[in-house]
C-alpha cells in the first residue's frame, strides 16, 4: 500500500514537472532543441516509474509507530527552527538547545544533555571558528 | 615511462609539509568515521566537503584532504566489524563472519592487523592498477563526441542499482529525482528561468552540497531518532586487544588469500555499479569457494575470511576512482561524493582532467600512495586508539555529527534558506530510504544533470535536430548495450545475488 500512496505521489509530482516544463519561457537565444525537452524526459520517466510502483508495488517496509514518527517530526521541527535561530541569537546559544534535545531524544539524562549541548556548542566554536576561522552565524552578543 | 615521471612529478606536489599533514589528518578522522557504526565513508566524505572550502584550500590539498578520508574510512570499517560484530560501513560486513570470532577466541588483535595488511595490499595495488588503467581508459573516452557521453551518463544511471538492486524502478525514480533536481535554475544555454517560480532563491539552482549532506547526514539522524535507544551500539564488552601483531606464519599463510581478493576486488571496483560492498562479497565467496569447500573453518575464526573481503574492498575502492576520474562518471556513493568535490572546485574530471590538471590527478594517486603507507603505520600501532572511539555512545556522537553538517552548510552558503533546505533533503532523505528508494542515483542526477543535459543539446545541435545522432556511432551502440544490459540483469538475478549476500550474513549471526 505504501508503495501505491507513493507512486500516487510521483504521479502527482511528475504531472507537476511535466506542466512546469511547459511553462518555461523561451529567451532571445535559442537552440535546437530549446530548455523543456530535457525536463519533459525527465518527467516521463517519474511518470512511468511512478505507474509501475502503482501497478508492481514491493512488500510494505516497516514504518515506526506512532510515537517513533511523532519523534521524528519532532526533531525534524526543532531543525527548523534551530535553522531559522541561527542568525538571530547566534551559532552558539541555538546549538546548545539544538544538541541538548538531540542528544536527550536519543536517550541520555537531560542534565547530561545539557552538558552535552554546551560541549558540543562551545567544542565546535573553539575548533570551528577560533583554531580554523569559518564564519559561524552571529547573535546579537556577537558570538 | 611516461607514467612514472608523471607519478614522480605527483609525489613532488603531495610531498609538501601542508599536504602531508591534510593526508594525515584526512586518514586519521577516515579511519574514526569508518569504525564508528552509522557513519560510512560517504557520509564522513560528505560533511567534511564543505568544512574544507570553507577553510580557502586549493584544489589539491582539499582532494588529497578528502581522498584521504575516503581511504580511510574503507579501513575504518573493519575495527567495528571484528571487535562488535557490528560492520562500520557497508563493505565491511564479509569481514564479521570470521573477524568476529576470532576476536572472541582472543585473536581480536591479530585480526586487526591482519586486515589492516590485507587493506593495505588490497589498497596499494589498487592504486598502482590506477595509475596503469586510467590513462588507457582516457585514450578511449578522447573518442567520446557529446552523443557518447550522453549515452555514458545513461550507463551510469542504468547500472548504478547495481547488480543486488531488487526494484529498477525505483533506481530510476530516484535517477530522475536527482536530474529534475538538477535542472532548476537557469538554464546554462538559454538563460531561461527553469522551475524557479519567481522565487529568488533558487535562481542559481540547489547547491548539491545541501543535498548531499541533507540526503546522507541528516537522514542518518533521523532513522537514529526513530530507533531512539535501542540506537546505542555501545558495550562494555568490546573485546580487549592485546597481541597487536599477526604471527608470520598465520600472515605467510594469507599470502594467496589477499592475492587473490587484489585481484577480485580491483575488478568489482572499475564496473560500473559494483561497489566495493561486491568486492568483499566476491573476495569473500570465491575464497570460501577455493580453499574451505565444506565449510569447515570459515565462519569460525579463520583468518583467510578476514584477509580476503578487507583485501577486495579496499581494492575496490580503489578501482572504483578510475572510471570516476578517467571518465567522470561515478560508480558508487562514495564516488559520487568525491566527483561533488572535484566538481565544487570547478575541475571537471573526465578525459580532459589529465592534459589540462596533470597536477591534480598526478598528486592525488601520489596522495593516495602516501595515504596508505601511513594508515598502515597508524592501524598497526594505533589500533587500540581506534578501538577506544567504539566507547563514544552513538546518542552523543550523532548530534554533533548533524551539527557539524549544519556548520559546514551554513558557513558556505550563509543562508537559512539552504540550511532549512538541508533539513528538508534530510527528511525527504530518511522518507526514500524507507520506501527503499535508493539515494546515490538522486545524488549523482543532481551532480550531473547539467552535463547530460548540455551534452545532449550539443550532439542534437551538431545533428541538427535528428535523434538518431545517438544510435550514430558503434561506440553509442555499444554504451546502449551495456546500459541495458546492465539494467535488465539485476531484474532477472538481483533478488538471487542479494539473498545470498544475506543468507551469507543471517547464517553468521544464527551461529553466534
Amino acid at each position: 500500500m505504501s508503495d501505491r500512496i507513493f507512486g500516487g505521489f510521483g504521479l502527482a509530482l511528475a504531472v507537476f514537472y511535466i506542466w512546469a516544463a511547459s511553462i518555461i519561457k523561451d529567451s532571445f537565444m535559442v537552440d535546437v532543441i530549446g530548455p523543456r525537452a530535457f525536463p519533459y524526459i525527465v518527467g516521463s520517466v517519474l511518470f512511468i516509474c511512478s505507474l509501475y510502483f502503482i501497478v508492481r508495488p514491493d512488500d510494505e517496509p516497516k514504518w515506526p509507530a506512532l510515537n517513533g514518527l511523532m519523534e521524528i517530526m519532532v526533531g525534524a521541527a526543532v531543525l527548523f527552527v534551530y535553522s531559522w535561530a541561527l542568525p538571530e541569537i547566534g551559532f552558539l546559544i541555538s546549538t546548545v538547545f539544538a544538541t541538548a534535545y538531540l542528544t536527550w531524544r536519543l536517550g541520555t539524562t537531560p542534565l547530561w544533555s545539557f552538558v552535552t549541548g554546551v560541549g558540543t556548542s562551545v567544542g565546535i566554536y573553539v575548533v570551528f571558528h577560533l583554531i580554523l576561522g569559518l564564519s559561524l552565524a552571529k547573535g546579537p552578543f556577537g558570538i | 615511462m611516461d607514467i612514472l615521471s608523471l607519478l614522480a612529478n605527483g609525489f613532488a606536489v603531495a610531498l609538501t609539509p601542508q599536504n602531508l599533514m591534510l593526508a594525515f589528518l584526512g586518514c586519521f578522522l577516515g579511519t574514526l568515521m569508518g569504525a564508528l557504526p552509522g557513519l560510512g565513508p560517504a557520509n564522513g566524505v560528505a560533511i567534511l566537503i564543505p568544512i574544507a572550502f570553507s577553510l580557502g584550500l586549493g584544489p589539491t590539498p582539499s582532494l588529497i584532504l578528502l581522498t584521504s578520508v575516503y581511504y580511510g574510512a574503507m579501513y575504518g570499517g573493519r575495527i567495528s566489524s571484528i571487535l562488535l560484530n557490528i560492520p562500520g560501513d557497508e563493505p565491511a560486513m564479509m569481514t564479521c563472519i570470521d573477524g568476529y570470532p576470532m576476536a572472541q577466541q582472543g585473536k581480536a588483535g591479530q585480526a586487526l592487523s591482519l586486515s589492516g595488511i590485507a587493506s593495505f595490499v588490497g589498497a596499494f595495488f589498487a592504486t598502482c592498477g590506477l595509475v596503469m588503467l586510467a590513462p588507457q581508459l582516457v585514450k578511449i573516452a578522447l573518442l567520446f563526441g557529446p552523443a557518447e557521453y550522453f549515452v555514458l551518463f545513461t550507463v551510469a544511471f542504468a547500472t548504478l542499482g547495481g547488480i543486488t538492486s531488487t526494484n529498477q524502478a525505483k533506481s530510476a525514480f530516484a535517477a530522475a529525482l536527482g536530474l529534475g533536481i538538477a535542472m532548476i535554475g537557469s538554464d546554462s544555454q538559454t538563460g531561461s528561468q527553469r522551475f524557479t517560480f519567481d522565487h529568488i532563491h533558487l535562481y542559481d539552482g540547489i547547491d548539491f552540497l545541501i543535498a548531499i549532506v541533507g540526503l546522507f547526514a541528516l537522514s542518518e539522524v533521523f532513522i537514529f531518532l526513530e530507533h531512539h535507544r535501542s540506537g546505542s551500539v555501545t558495550s562494555s564488552n568490546v573485546p580487549k586487544v592485546t597481541k597487536i601483531l599477526p604471527d608470520l606464519k598465520m600472515l605467510k599463510s594469507c599470502i594467496p588469500t589477499i592475492t587473490r581478493g587484489t585481484g577480485l576486488g580491483f575488478f568489482a571496483g572499475v564496473l560500473p555499479g559494483a561497489g566495493a560492498s561486491l568486492g568483499s562479497f566476491l573476495a569473500y565467496s570465491l575464497e570460501k569457494q577455493t580453499v574451505d569447500r565444506d565449510g569447515k573453518t570459515f565462519g569460525k575464526g579463520d583468518p583467510r575470511g578476514v584477509a580476503a573481503p578487507e583485501a577486495g574492498n579496499n581494492a575496490a575502492s580503489g578501482g572504483a576512482l578510475v572510471p570516476m576520474l578517467a571518465l567522470g562518471v561515478p560508480g558508487s556513493g562514495t564516488t559520487a561524493v568525491l566527483l561533488a568535490v572535484l566538481l565544487q572546485l570547478n575541475i571537471t574530471p573526465g578525459p580532459l582532467l589529465f592534459t589540462k590538471n596533470p597536477d591534480v590527478v598526478w598528486g592525488l594517486i601520489a596522495a593516495l600512495f602516501i595515504a596508505n603507507f601511513m594508515l598502515l603505520a597508524m592501524n598497526i600501532p594505533l589500533v587500540s586508539l581506534f578501538t577506544r572511539v567504539l566507547l563514544v555512545p552513538t546518542r552523543i556522537l550523532m548530534p554533533v555529527v548533524a551539527m557539524i553538517s549544519f556548520v559546514g552548510i551554513y558557513s558556505i552558503t550563509g543562508s537559512t534558506f539552504d540550511v532549512m533546505l538541508m533539513v528538508g533533503f534530510g527528511l525527504a532523505g530518511w522518507l526514500l530510504r524507507k520506501l527503499e528508494v535508493p539515494l546515490v542515483p538522486v545524488i549523482l542526477g543532481i551532480l550531473l544533470g547539467n552535463q547530460m543535459e548540455v551534452n545532449m543539446r550539443r550532439a542534437m545541435t551538431i545533428s541538427d535536430g535528428e535523434w538518431s545522432v545517438f544510435v550514430g556511432s558503434p561506440l553509442a551502440i555499444v554504451l546502449w548495450i551495456i546500459a541495458i544490459a546492465g539494467f535488465v540483469l539485476p531484474m532477472l538475478y538481483g533478488r538471487k545475488v542479494k539473498a545470498r549476500m544475506e543468507a551469507a550474513s543471517k547464517e553468521e549471526i544464527v551461529k553466534n
